[in-house]
């Protein structure tokens, strides 16, 4: 099993003629994902790589393909522009991978992305993987194996990092979820652990945060109230300064919030097993699968 | 993107917020005649992109023209924070009766800007959140509809008892918030508002941080930045699209991706060193980026090694190998690099590599202890 998508999951690119868009539109088709239809204002009509249909407008395609999920590739400026139309079109999983969008667009658009009953997840993410099964975004699949574990993370290269240490210990996926590391996003992490506890083949989950906020601290609350699962956490950004902007817009600590220390001792206060490197996830993840 | 205090009050006041008026002297001879063009007594505060300026001796009140000399000749050159201070405002001291505290912020839980009062206003606001959060009384602003009367005017009789002030100070946060979303800020902040003696609501200080990813939008708030307040590597790293942040190791790092960086840092710490920079190459990898790193890098002279961690996805590895061979031929390197890459294209990449008789690994682990090791033989 996994989760938010698998192998039946049809899906859009919204800028599938773009540089990024169509280099990862061609990745996920050859990973297996069912790429039903691409969204170019103005190619309409087009076909790319000889056989997904390009529409001019996301309601267009959904009438053609009945697609269930779309992936954005479109620049920051217009990013916010997307998400609307996807949810407008009653596109059901939004995933934005654009990276740079003003925060106050993600403070209009979350609201009407959820009164139409869309989920977001991102922006500036990864993406998602169903290892084996279906791939939204711009996740490695070669580093992926099928298998029992779920990893939902805020960083893009620090996942694939784990997923590499994980997939040679022989220990597989469920699914991997990039959340993004923007301070508003769609899918948070408590989000995605409600969504493992409910899989009966996730039976261990790495939760993969870093500097800045407080979602990690929630959510590790959450893993002691409401949780079977076991979860093991990595904190990225110990080493980082004080009310400095680490890369991500999110991974800023500012006054006495969301320091690596205070989550990982949340963490541990919550019995989250806490990896002190990333190779250490491995051992720690085996141990909970039992 | 940080801006200073003068900048901010200028914005304020385009918004229509009651903001005395001010001058921004470099010199304590331009303060004086700033003083002297404003009569009466004078307000001098530090111009550097650091809260706590008070606390640091950054602010100090003269009473004439000739203090007013005096104390700007004491706060220009002044150390704030690791922040040298370039410039002082000059304002006129108001009579103060009371003091508070407004900010905007873009909240990340309820994911709207909140807008924050608290009758405990003047110095440490995060002292006041910490230890009295229920001193603070917030405001969830719905970005659909604006900030709402009854919203502004709770948030005002938080702060006082009579309708006059009341009404004023809810205007005020009405303009704050415009002043807010028409600059794309992540904060605007007024620490402290006052009342006058003779009942005037004032904003005699602002603060603004203004989104980076809405800059695009606003090409005006370029010249607001002042290359002064930022190290000149840290500015030569944003000219090129590359995220860099200078720390006092002696391990350099160029890795992909935020999170990765920063996780190669802890890892250096874990491994008994210190790293010497956070650096972000980012997703595209261009290999005249690379070239930029190496040189904002070596342009350290703490660096005693530099490790590359490099985990390909869009990220190509060759492109990355590409690019350390074009640094080694365009850049004097004088320190050990050792290099991490695994993921897209990582057989060229080694062969790339391999030309040059540059080793590399695919473990995270092993990279950085080569690194320490190295950094710790090396004399530069």
């Amino acid at each position: 099993m996994s989760v938010l998508i698998d192998g039946t999951t049809k899906l859009l690119v919204q800028g599938i003629t773009g540089r990024d868009g169509s280099f990862h539109a061609r990745q996920m088709i050859e990973y297996g994902t069912q790429v039903v239809g691409g969204v170019v204002p103005g190619k309409g009509g087009q076909v790319f790589e000889g056989d997904v249909p390009i529409f001019d407008t996301v309601a267009e395609a959904m009438d053609a393909t009945g697609a269930d999920a779309s992936v954005i590739y479109v620049p920051p400026a217009f990013a916010a522009d997307a998400i609307y139309e996807a949810a407008d079109a009653g596109v059901l999983l939004i995933v934005a991978i654009t990276e740079g969008i003003p925060v106050l667009d993600m403070t209009r658009a979350m609201p009407f992305v959820a009164e139409r009953g869309s989920r977001l997840v991102g922006p500036n993410c990864p993406g998602l993987i169903s290892p084996g099964k279906s791939k939204v975004g711009i996740l490695p699949g070669q580093i992926c194996t099928p298998g029992p574990v779920g990893v939902v993370s805020r960083s893009g290269t620090l996942t694939y990092e784990v997923i590499h240490h994980l997939t040679g210990a022989g220990i597989g996926q469920s699914t991997c979820i990039g959340i993004g590391g923007d301070p508003i996003i769609g899918t948070n992490f408590i989000d995605c652990l409600s969504l493992f506890e409910e899989d009966p083949e996730t039976r261990a989950v790495v939760m993969i945060g870093e500097i800045g906020g407080t979602d990690e601290q929630e959510a590790a609350a959450f893993v002691e109230s409401d949780m079977e699962t076991p979860v093991v956490g990595f904190i990225a950004g110990q080493t980082a300064p004080p009310g400095r902007r680490m890369g991500h817009a999110g991974a800023i600590i500012s006054g006495s919030e969301g320091t690596a220390k205070e989550k990982m001792e949340a963490f541990e206060g919550h019995g989250i097993a806490v990896a002190r490197r990333p190779a250490d996830i491995v051992d720690l993840v085996r141990q909970s699968l039992g | 993107m940080k801006i200073h205090e003068y900048q901010a009050r200028k914005i304020f006041r385009d918004h229509g917020l009651p903001v005395p008026p001010e001058r921004v002297a470099g010199t304590p001879a331009e303060a004086e005649a700033a003083a002297r063009e404003l009569g009466g007594p004078v307000v001098i505060k530090a111009q550097v992109h650091v809260g706590g300026r008070g606390k640091a001796g950054g602010v100090k009140l003269a009473s004439d023209p000739a203090s007013a000399r005096e104390a700007a000749g004491a706060i220009l050159g002044m150390d704030i924070k690791g922040l040298e201070v370039g410039k002082v405002l000059v304002a006129p001291a108001v009579d103060i009766e009371h003091e508070a505290y407004v900010g905007i912020i873009v909240d990340r839980a309820s994911q709207c800007p909140v807008l924050m009062v608290s009758a405990a206003g003047g110095v440490d606001i995060e002292d006041v959140a910490r230890t009295t959060p229920e001193k603070i009384h917030k405001a969830e602003i719905d970005p659909r509809y604006g900030l709402l009367n009854h919203q502004a005017m709770g948030l005002g009789f938080d702060l006082y008892d009579d309708l006059p002030r009341v009404r004023a100070a809810a205007d005020l946060f009405r303009r704050l918030y415009e002043a807010f979303l028409a600059s794309d800020a992540s904060l605007a902040e007024v620490n402290p508002l006052v009342v006058t003696r003779q009942g005037e609501v004032l904003a005699i200080d602002a603060k603004m941080n203004l989104d980076d990813n809405a800059l695009f939008r606003h090409p005006e708030f370029e010249e607001l930045r002042d290359p002064a307040s930022e190290e000149p590597a840290e500015t030569m790293a944003r000219e090129k699209g590359l995220s860099y942040v200078k720390l006092d190791g002696t391990v350099g790092c160029i890795v992909n991706g935020a999170g990765l960086a920063m996780a190669t840092m802890d890892l250096i710490k874990y491994y008994g060193a210190e790293p010497a920079n956070f650096l972000d190459i980012g997703g595209s990898s261009n290999p005249e980026k690379v070239v930029s790193a190496m040189r904002i890098i070596l342009s350290d002279p703490n660096v005693k090694a530099i490790l590359f961690n490099i985990f390909g996805g869009i990220t190509r590895c060759d492109d990355v190998a590409n690019g350390i061979v074009k640094a080694l031929e365009q850049l004097e390197v004088d320190v050990p690099i050792v290099i991490r890459l695994t993921g897209t294209n990582e057989k060229e990449a080694l062969e790339i590599l391999r030309s040059v008789n540059l080793p590399a690994t695919n473990s995270m682990d092993e990279v950085v202890q080569k690194a320490i090791e190295l950094a710790k033989g090396a004399a530069r």
